[in-house]
């Protein structure tokens, strides 16, 4: 009668533990910090690996979600005959909310799983074993250097996703349908506040870019050496990494948008 | 080699690209090009009510934005509102006797501080007050003396 | 006699106990994995400058000795000192620094897929030292040279058959002049051709730089002929100890059966089960 009660907190603990071992792995991470510093080749290739490969996908996504805005926005405001405000609504919905939140849902699909896929293969075959005995730390060595390069990455793709996406709002709201591109422009710049949405947006992407490679690396890193442990760390990175951000961006809106 | 390099300039067009959607961004969808952040002259003036007035909102002239509401605070003592606002340095021909009006940009947007131009050949410096003031109005207000002016209309002609 | 030898300590249960100050000394080690016990109490010495071999049947946590010996796993009780230090107790420096003097050659040869052979053997060097980069292609030409393999130094990883990957991986191994070199199942998988490589090469390199070395195996015959010393261990225990001659002379019945591959003996081929007739009949 019990059983259930104690498969219950069994899996409580651990499940606990999963995690106290996932903040033992960011110390080590922070740890690496200087490592990666004086190494600026390593963070370079991994900017490379998360950032530059992920371009092109954040680039095109930003661009229809900016339209389907303008789109969308369009036909809503102008039942109330405020068409001009489109600018406002797709640089703010843009800005504050999809640009960081698309975009870390992007990145963690294509460089968060690839992370940890390949993290998990290099504990498979023993490579991160191999460092060790090379006296090397294969924390400091192969998994800060993506941290780093996650978390330098993802603010700045969130901006290309945001700017990108703006522009394909110019391009359906006052090529397509016919909007003054200077009402566009400037009741954005009226209303869109510098520090008010522009840097909370970045710090959202900044924050979301450590969780992304962090549950990636933990998953790579944690994961059963085997085929089908890889493949579950992978899933696992992507279905993580999805909750984490939402909920994250639920918590960070609170703080940062409610007065 | 070859290929280490094509990495390198690959990742430095990449991190260009990121800091230009930035700075687009910052210049061209926001207010930050048009906000001098702080240089510029203060005045301050006296409201008996300020409505939903809120800081960073526009102070404008004939319809040209000329500065922003800096602070707003409240006086104890004579139970006004004390609005701070910071006008753009090039603007320092403003009359001392000019009127600070409250208004309501649209029938639901945002409330500003329009500034009217008085004749007085004195100009207001850094720190001044301006004296003549509206305040904003009220819609409850506004709805109430229209009422109360009707019935009065409805009782005269008996 | 045994006792007298190697002066503190109880002896492993082998007759003749190789002469002088072991470089590796265990004592009572107990290791479970999981709810398995893979070691308990096992004492074991390797004595240094020889080949020595540690075989035993599949699972009965070989590879798991060796991540012991190197300070990967934590024993649940027991000692291993390696060279009068004590594995468990040093520092994370301390240990890297012991890791430095130690080459691990793992089952499938573990070279970082995406650096080139050259890189591969190169890393430990370029890690660890400041030599100016001609010289470590030089160091990294004669390794290379050693194991045969300076012809595909420009190739990667995953171009390279099974041995060659695991002669690579032996090259950086020995990269930086190691004391012991512990191997890990260095003859599984292979041809019969590189499985001569292999051995002559473990015994070659030993001889050739005064080396220590652990080999890890299930290849009894091969390993043998290598080996100056050899222990069985089976069960969590050690089963057999001594020179490879003694060993292979060995009448325990159990030590018979693995030697010889005997499909039933003390070991047997069925695993536990209730009786047969009684498994079929009974209900589903």
């Amino acid at each position: 009668m019990l059983d259930p009660l104690a498969r219950l907190g069994r899996s409580g603990i651990a499940a606990l533990a999963r995690l106290g071992e996932a903040h033992l792995l960011l110390v080590g991470l922070l740890g690496g910090t200087w490592d990666t510093l004086v190494r600026p080749r390593l963070l370079i290739a991994q900017v490379y690996g998360i950032g530059v490969l992920s371009t092109l996908i954040v680039v095109v996504s930003g661009l229809f979600v900016g339209m389907v805005l303008g789109l969308q926005g369009y036909y809503v405001l102008s039942q109330f005959g405020a068409a001009e405000s489109l600018g406002i609504m797709v640089a703010a919905s843009l800005v504050r909310e999809l640009g960081p939140v698309v975009t870390a849902l992007l990145v963690a699909g294509r460089a968060g799983s690839a992370l940890a896929a390949e993290i998990g293969l290099m504990k498979a075959t023993e490579q991160l074993s191999a460092l060790e005995m090379m006296a090397v730390d294969p924390i400091k060595r192969i998994l800060t250097p993506r941290f780093y390069g996650g978390l330098l990455a993802m603010p700045l793709l969130a901006a290309m996703f945001s700017a990108v996406g703006v522009l394909g709002g110019y391009f359906i709201g006052v090529g397509l349908l016919g909007l003054d591109g200077g009402a566009y422009w400037s009741q954005m710049q009226a209303k869109i506040d510098f520090s008010d949405d522009i840097v909370n947006g970045v710090i959202k992407s900044v924050v979301f870019g450590l969780v992304v490679t962090w549950i990636a690396l933990f998953q790579g890193y944690a994961a059963t050496p085997t085929a089908e442990g890889v493949s579950r760390a992978t899933t696992r990175t992507v279905v993580h990494s999805a909750l984490a951000v939402l909920g994250l961006d639920f918590v960070l809106t609170a703080l940062m948008f409610g007065e | 080699m070859a290929r280490t390099r094509t990495i390198e300039i690959l990742v430095g067009a990449f991190m260009a690209a990121g800091f230009v959607a930035l700075f687009f961004l910052a210049m061209q969808a926001s207010n930050l090009s048009s906000a001098p952040a702080g240089d510029g002259y203060r005045l301050t003036a006296r409201f008996d009510n300020v409505g939903s007035l809120k800081v960073r909102a526009p102070v404008s002239m004939a319809g040209v934005r000329v500065g922003r509401v800096e602070g707003i605070a409240f006086d104890g003592s004579t139970y006004e509102a004390v609005v701070t606002m910071v006008i753009d340095p090039q603007y320092d021909t403003i009359p001392d006797d000019t009127f600070a009006n409250i208004y309501t940009s649209g029938l639901l947007g945002e409330q500003y501080i329009g500034l009217d131009a008085g004749g007085s050949p004195d100009y207001l410096g850094d720190g001044d007050q301006l004296i003549h003031t509206q305040s904003a109005l009220v819609l409850e207000q506004m709805i109430g003396q229209f009422l109360f002016s009707k019935a009065q209309e409805g009782a005269q002609p008996q | 006699m045994a006792e007298g030898l190697t002066g503190r300590g109880a002896s492993p249960v082998g007759a003749s106990v190789p002469p002088g100050e072991p470089l590796v000394r265990i004592r009572g080690l107990r290791f479970a994995h999981g709810e398995r016990l893979l070691f308990d109490g096992v004492d074991l010495d390797i004595p240094r400058g020889g080949v020595t071999a540690v075989m035993g049947p599949s699972g009965t946590g070989k590879t798991t000795l060796l991540k012991l010996i190197s300070g990967q796993l934590r024993p649940a009780s027991g000692t291993i000192e390696v060279d009068g230090q004590d594995v468990h107790r040093l520092g994370r420096a301390a240990l890297y620094r012991l890791r430095m003097r130690m080459g691990m050659l793992f089952q499938s040869g573990a070279l970082l897929t995406d650096l080139s052979v050259f890189d591969n053997v190169a890393y430990p060097l370029r890690e660890h030292t400041r030599l100016p980069e001609a010289m470590i292609r030089k160091l990294v030409l004669m390794k290379l040279e050693a194991v045969g393999l300076r012809g595909v130094q420009a190739q990667l990883p995953a171009t390279l058959s099974g041995g060659m990957a695991r002669r690579v991986a032996l090259a950086r191994a020995v990269a930086l002049d190691p004391d012991m070199i512990l191997y890990d199942e260095p003859f599984t998988g292979q041809d019969p051709i590189s499985m001569g490589v292999l051995v002559s090469l473990i015994r070659h390199l030993n001889d050739a730089s005064g080396l220590t070395s652990i080999v890890v195996s299930h290849d009894v015959s091969e390993t043998l002929s290598i080996a100056d010393y050899a222990y069985i261990i089976a069960d969590g225990r050690v089963m057999e100890a001594g020179t490879a001659a003694e060993v292979r002379a060995s009448r325990s019945e159990w030590v018979r059966q693995f030697l010889d591959g005997l499909p039933d003996g003390p070991a047997h081929f069925h695993a536990p089960a209730p009786d047969l007739m009684r498994d079929l009949l009974g209900e589903a």
